[in-house]
């Protein structure tokens, strides 16, 4: 602890005080792990706290509307032995606050929220910024797209940043964001969904997509000089990787490929990023198998288009699944983006609708000729046998996580 | 489509790539499936940036943020859309389609830019964004929806508004879209069709010429909820 007490000055102490104390009367009282409650209380006794608790340290961003949680977790593991980070998924500056409080590591991994990137970037200076992807998540709060990629692309500017960016070379408005930046690797990735980026963000012309290129006629186009390119493999610096991993889903092999070049760029040997990584089984519950009643369920989390998209498609097992959606103000109170994910995909399965839009949900699906049943009770499904997926949005994760229990 | 025994519909979705921010292509999901349900023939067609305007029974206009509405709206113009209309087809807007297919609107600051003109209607930037539910009254019916926009849209002393609001803001908190011959806009934004299966059916009546007989369906348990939902917020 020492050396943390010196980076601080007394009265940044007295707010890391202020957060183990509101953090240990919040456990106490059994308001969740507390970590927000407390970080909220020491920014508020001192306003630099997050900037003073990174210096020194070795900080990674990762931001992105989908992936970020995951590839937060596989930069952490990747990176091996003891890293700070805020595992519990709060991922604004009380939520950095907490983290950095909890652990005296020399290296963080934080993810962040994409709104929030702009500010913790100057706070934290880190010496990695992970950009995944930017599209349309939960609208009614965050109005449009193409203002975050402005922001930051404002912030990753050459003139206030010289850290390095690690980005996603497929998505054009992630492009828009890195391209001011001094030092970039970009990673060419497979990415199906394009939705957002249809109108350059530069000029607003069409933006013309070509297998995996895309330009536009203002001279806009996807970057040539890549650091790394997966196919079904991931290829970097001349060699070839096999990603395994443990976690399902082709989208995860993305978040691999931009957690191992970030992890290369701080000096972390691919092969053994990789074998690490390949060690995650599970990540805040996601992906792993819970116990519910008789039933064994995986719980997967899918709270915007691109990300119910992308789960769909790479969705094995059991032709039984279970789809839960709310909309609470964590979730978007608008379940209209249910009409962007491709549900066709479903055809020939089975659905039980639940959650608070589950009537919204079973609409959707009746209308693309899915079979499906609304479950007003979820614990009707607590009988019967075998594995069974279950596809949840942000609230109604959480319920289940709550109703369910670790295998 | 008059007179033609073995019509099929066709619904253009306009510029999903521009003006579908907000799932707004699920209208079209919506008309096709239940005009099927009642053994008419139908099918979708998007048209997307650089692709010419096809023919079609019916062209849907979504929401757009601010830069792709002003290019949809260019390219409207050069299309002929409003040509098309004038001819004969059928429209359903809603949000930045709304606003498109009116005289003039803002957006980008204060600057204004001019809309295809098919209705007398101007919107300008409002105090404020109005995001949440909204409920209007339509003759007989309760429409329900979700809006999420800036606009304040005035309407010619000639032109309906297409309802009277009861929750939310719609064209300027009293009523909300227009109503044309051929012609419906609405601020409710998304597969407003979905949560609205009479509307569905009534935009399907006109568009085919055609009685359409009730098919119940759990969309109808859907409005039945919002219905419920949303008065407990008068
Ligand atoms: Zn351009």
């Amino acid at each position: 602890m020492d050396s943390m007490n010196s980076r601080l000055a007394w009265r940044g102490w007295i707010a890391v005080g202020g957060v183990r104390l509101v953090n240990a009367l919040s456990r106490r009282l059994g308001r969740g792990s507390g970590t927000v409650a407390g970080g909220r209380v020491g920014l508020l006794i001192d306003s630099s706290l997050l900037a003073k608790l990174s210096a020194g340290r070795r900080v990674v961003l990762v931001s992105g509307t989908n992936g970020k949680t995951t590839t937060s977790a596989m930069v952490r593991t990747g990176w091996g032995g003891d890293v700070a980070g805020n595992v519990t998924g709060a991922n604004m500056p009380e939520g950095h606050v907490a983290a950095l409080v909890a652990s005296s590591s020399p290296r963080a991994v934080l993810e962040t929220d994409e709104a929030w990137l702009a500010a913790v970037v100057k706070l934290t200076s880190p010496e990695v910024v992970v950009l995944l992807n930017l599209s349309r998540d939960q609208l009614d709060r965050a109005n449009e797209v193409r203002q975050m990629a402005q922001r930051w692309r404002e912030c990753l500017d050459s003139e206030t940043f010289d850290g390095i960016v690690v980005a996603n070379a497929v998505d054009p408005l992630v492009v828009f964001a890195a391209q001011t930046a001094e030092r970039v690797r970009w990673v060419d990735v497979p990415t199906a969904w394009r939705g957002d980026a249809a109108s350059c963000p530069h000029c607003t012309r069409a933006i013309v997509f070509d297998a995996g290129d895309w330009t536009c006629e203002c001279g806009f186009a996807k970057p040539a000089n890549v650091t790394a390119t997966l196919t079904s493999v991931l290829e970097m610096d001349g060699r070839r990787y096999d990603l395994d991993l443990t976690l399902p889903g082709s989208f995860n092999n993305v978040n691999a490929s931009l957690a191992v070049v970030a992890l290369a760029e701080l000096g972390v040997d691919a092969q053994e990023s990789l074998g690490r990584m390949r060690a995650l089984t599970t990540v805040q519950g996601r992906y792993g198998l819970r116990r519910f009643g008789d039933r064994t369920v995986r719980l997967l989390l899918a709270k915007n288009p691109a990300g119910t998209a992308a789960l769909l498609e790479s969705l094995v097992g059991p032709d039984e699944v279970w789809i839960a959606i709310n909309a609470q103000v964590a979730d978007g109170k608008d379940p209209s983006w249910l009409y962007d994910v491709p549900f066709d995909a479903l055809v020939g399965r089975h659905v039980s609708c639940l959650g608070e839009r589950r009537l919204d949900l079973a609409t959707r699906l009746t209308y693309v000729n899915v079979s499906c049943d609304v479950v007003d009770d979820p614990h009707a499904l607590r009988e019967g046998t075998g594995e069974v997926t279950l596809v949840a949005n942000y609230t109604a994760f959480r319920e289940w996580m709550a109703m369910t229990t670790p295998c | 489509m008059d007179g033609d025994d073995n019509a099929v519909l066709t619904f253009c979705v306009i510029y999903p790539d521009l003006l579908g921010t907000y799932g707004d292509g699920g209208n079209a999901v919506v008309l096709v499936a239940r005009a099927r349900a009642r053994g008419i023939e139908a099918r979708i067609v998007d048209v997307t940036i650089g692709q010419e305007i096809p023919d079609a029974s019916l062209y849907l206009l979504g929401g757009g943020e601010d830069g792709p509405q002003r290019l949809a709206c260019d390219l409207l113009a050069e299309g002929g859309l409003a040509d098309r209309v004038r001819d004969g087809a059928f429209v359903f807007a809603v949000c930045a389609g709304l606003q498109i297919l009116g005289t003039s609107f803002s957006i980008e600051g204060d600057a204004t830019y001019p809309g295809l003109a098919l209705v007398d209607a101007s919107t300008a930037r409002g105090a404020s964004r109005s995001v949440g539910d909204i409920a209007t009254t339509v003759g007989d019916h309760t429409m329900v929806g979700f809006e999420n926009h800036g606009g304040v849209t005035t309407l010619g002393g000639e032109v309906a508004a297409f309802g009277d609001v009861l929750v939310g803001r719609g064209n300027d908190g009293h009523v909300d879209g227009y109503r044309g011959a051929r012609l419906w806009a609405t601020y409710a934004h998304g597969p407003v069709l979905a949560q609205n299966p009479w509307l569905a059916d009534e935009v399907l009546e006109e568009v085919s010429g055609e009685e359409i007989t009730p098919w119940p369906s759990v969309a109808d348990w859907l409005y039945a909820e919002r219905c419920a939902t949303i008065s407990t917020r008068r």
